[in-house]
């Protein structure tokens, strides 16, 4: 117990740290990863191709990778973005190309008929996605997006190696000032990890159920 | 045809590899000849540790196998070659244990500690500061080296970094969990850490600009500038003393003082001296230091 009150502080700040970047990474993928999907089933083949290139290029490419080339690469041709933001991009554009798969799979779920008679009725391609298909798409593909989201919130801990201070950081600073208490280190580490994942799964089931769509 | 054009560039791809690595390894390599000689007609008490090492002609030692000087792989031999990795072989030998008789476990700053409450090493030689945080779970023998932590920088200065207190209000780049972070953290609260989790991204981050210096125990800086001449300096002025202790079971006193004398004997009849100018010497072009007092708590 003293452990825990000792390093509260550092425990506290970590976890915030993992919070915030979890959300903000999770913003750019959702944002991003609609916008790609619905590039995706476009009419027009360039950004079709391009959506896809961008698919391809991110799901391919360990994380890793392209931490080192947010963090390090970007730099060399004078972009340089900060350490936290630098991650929440890694993090974000990485996890983009996952959730333009899942909502794309959930807007072939979408029968076509459906789009067939909103462009019947006059709707424009954009809106026939926004109002009538991208709504039935999102209550189908919660599932999907909540693995997503909780794969994404463990991917985090990638940043620890990026001079961001995060749980997984906290882990290697903690683990090496108090050797005798590896465990414990782990226990608050993992706690912290599930503070955020455990609710997560639960909210999800709980709207998942709300809007399932009856078939 | 083309499958044996593909084979050649593979084959010059990893030649060029194995040139990056080797350079420190091949400065290491000639240490593993003067290897002082493996004691035969040694004596200890039964019960002991040493006896027991003794006896089944084998000790497994705890190094990293990633810092150029101290310990680091060779990628040819799979032995790991260092400063460090000799004093290992000097106190195997004074237990009468050939260098074959070593198996060498690759030990990392987080689970040193581990290691030797489980067992799974029998003596760990790898850059381990003694801290008394640390001997409350592990005893400590030696210090055979005293570290400093030091400041790297850009070629040139261009920060005018000269010692600790210039760093107020800088960018200071270090790794996550390390001894050099935490002296930083409490008394150069002025400064901003950057942490990573190995220093080569450290220095990445200086070649970019993204840090204004890099700092840590002068060893590991060596090893860095020695990688880019071009680009990297020391300051040059070590601000701590950092204790390089050999790590043992906790409470284990008899094999503790036997390598404490080992040590003695290795500062005494200039194979302390031998061994460092042929590791870390080698590569960081500096002669060989006063031994340090050896701490017998």
């Amino acid at each position: 117990m003293q452990f825990f009150i000792d390093n509260f502080p550092l425990l506290r700040e970590a976890f915030l740290t993992t919070l915030s970047l979890s959300l903000l990474a999770g913003l750019v993928a959702i944002v991003l990863g609609t916008l790609l999907a619905a590039l995706r089933v476009s009419p027009v083949l360039p950004l079709r191709g391009l959506a896809t290139f961008y698919v391809e290029t991110f799901r391919n490419t360990p994380l890793t990778v392209v931490f080192f080339f947010i963090i390090f690469g970007l730099p060399q041709i004078d972009f340089s973005v900060g350490f936290f933001t630098g991650s929440v991009l890694a993090v974000g554009m990485y996890t983009a190309a996952f959730v333009c798969e899942a909502v794309r799979s959930g807007i072939n779920a979408v029968s076509a008929g459906q789009a067939e008679a909103s462009r019947a009725l006059g709707l424009t391609f954009g809106q026939s996605l926004r109002e009538v298909v991208l709504p039935q798409a999102f209550r189908t593909v919660v599932p999907p997006l909540g693995n997503v989201w909780i794969a994404m919130v463990k991917n985090t801990s990638i940043a620890a190696g990026f001079a961001v201070t995060e749980l997984t950081a906290s882990l290697q600073r903690l683990s090496n000032a108090n050797g005798g208490e590896i465990l414990l280190v782990l226990l608050a580490v993992v706690a912290g990890y599930m503070l955020i994942t455990l609710p997560s799964a639960y909210g999800i089931s709980r709207v998942e159920r709300r809007v399932a769509i009856l078939r | 045809m083309r499958i044996t054009r593909y084979a050649a560039a593979f084959a010059a791809f990893g030649v060029v590899l194995a040139g990056c690595s080797s350079e420190a390894g091949n400065q290491a390599g000639t240490a593993a000849e003067n290897t002082s000689a493996v004691a035969t007609d040694v004596q200890f008490d039964a019960g002991t540790t040493m006896a027991e090492l003794n006896a089944a002609g084998a000790i497994t030692i705890g190094t990293k196998f990633d810092q150029p000087g101290f310990g680091l792989l060779n990628p040819t031999t799979k032995a790991p070659e260092g400063f460090d990795v000799e004093m290992g072989k000097l106190i195997a030998a004074k237990l009468g244990i050939p260098a074959d008789g070593i198996t060498w476990t690759e030990t990392v700053s987080a689970n040193r500690e581990a290691f030797i409450q489980n067992g799974q090493v029998d003596i760990v030689v790898a850059t381990y500061t003694i801290n008394d945080k640390r001997k409350e779970v592990v005893d400590f023998a030696g210090p055979y080296y005293e570290a400093g932590q030091d400041i790297m920088v850009a070629k040139g200065n261009p920060e005018k970094i000269e010692g600790p207190d210039d760093l107020a209000g800088k960018n200071v780049c270090s790794v996550e969990g390390s001894t050099p972070a935490e002296n930083i953290r409490t008394k150069y609260p002025q400064a901003q850490l950057t942490l990573f989790d190995v220093y080569s991204k450290c220095a990445d981050a200086l070649t970019n600009g993204q840090v204004d210096a890099v700092t840590t125990d002068n060893v590991i800086l060596t090893g860095l500038v020695a990688g880019n001449p071009e680009g990297f300096q020391l300051v040059g002025n070590p601000f701590t003393k950092e204790p390089y202790g050999i790590g043992l079971a906790k409470g284990d006193d008899a094999f503790r003082a036997f390598i404490n004398d080992t040590l003695q004997e290795s500062f005494d009849d200039g194979s302390w001296a031998d061994a460092w100018d042929a590791t870390a010497g080698a590569i960081s072009g500096t002669e060989a230091p006063k031994p340090p007092t050896i701490d017998r708590y």
